[in-house]
């Protein structure tokens, strides 16, 4: 009998940890006004981190090749980083992509001009509790999150911009 | 627990070891049976690079296709996660 009960109590903690290793998977969120999570990764040409940017407005954009919206969100990011990157705005194009060739199709294509960083393994995304694509977060010059969006339509570009203006203002800039 | 019969039926203390082995081995599919897919993780937004591609979707035509989902979307009020309109990304 005491066999039959030991493996009963394996049995019951494999059931709690299959359970618990489920439940675990949606337990991330990003927190308004709280410090944003670290980011470091590799872009271009060196490291990339959120870190090093502090003192900046930082817009942190997560993008993949295969996405739509993503394409059409380049060239307002681009428009943005030409406008207020004098005043402080430093853009993050993090790719998701699990290949880099595909990367470097998209970006042959519709090129980027602000700064780039990769991350296949995706990391990053979960850290920040990406819940659709392309999600944009925008970290004030403090290192707080300011607001999270999701997705990329043609109508969120003036609340988008105002978000960034607002945020440089607040910054002093 | 004590069994007397033991020492005169030699036979069945393997039974009973053969009856606890199936028994642990029941319990175990039992714990993987009720835990079901909730350990196996679904693709997560950035992982639908496979599931975004065009031969991945249900219908041939594009334009067909936008066509069945917005009427499924208008009935259902539920949108996505088809390839149309943003790439099955879930953004639309």
């Amino acid at each position: 009998m005491a066999h039959f009960s030991h493996f009963s109590r394996i049995a019951s903690r494999l059931i709690v940890s299959l359970t618990m290793a489920g439940a675990a998977a949606a337990a991330v969120a990003l927190t308004v006004g709280q410090p944003a999570p670290a980011l470091e990764l590799p872009g271009v040409q060196g490291n990339i981190s959120l870190a090093a940017a502090k003192g900046k407005v930082v817009y942190v954009d997560f993008w993949a090749s295969w996405c739509g919206p993503c394409r059409q969100s380049f060239p307002w990011m681009n428009e943005m980083q030409a406008k207020y990157g004098s005043r402080g705005l430093q853009i993050i194009g993090v790719n998701l992509d699990a290949k880099r060739e595909d990367a470097d199709k998209f970006l042959a294509q519709t090129p980027a001009k602000f700064t780039l960083a990769f991350d296949a393994k995706g990391d990053t995304p979960r850290a920040f509790a990406v819940k659709g694509m392309p999600t944009s977060v925008l970290v004030g010059a403090d290192g707080k999150v300011i607001e999270q969006h999701s997705g990329f339509h043609d109508d969120d570009r003036k609340a988008l911009e105002d978000a960034i203006v607002a945020a440089l203002a607040k910054a002093g800039r | 627990m004590h069994f007397p019969s033991h020492a005169t039926r030699p036979g069945q203390p393997m039974a009973r070891r053969l009856l606890r082995a199936a028994s642990a081995g029941a319990l175990i599919a039992l714990g993987l049976l009720a835990s079901g897919c909730s350990s196996f993780q679904p693709p997560q937004p950035w992982e639908k690079g496979t599931l975004a591609r065009k031969d991945m979707t249900f219908e041939t035509d594009p334009l067909d296709q936008r066509f069945v989902q917005h009427i499924y979307f208008s009935k259902e009020a539920a949108s996505g996660g088809y390839g149309v309109g943003g790439g099955g990304c879930g953004c639309n």
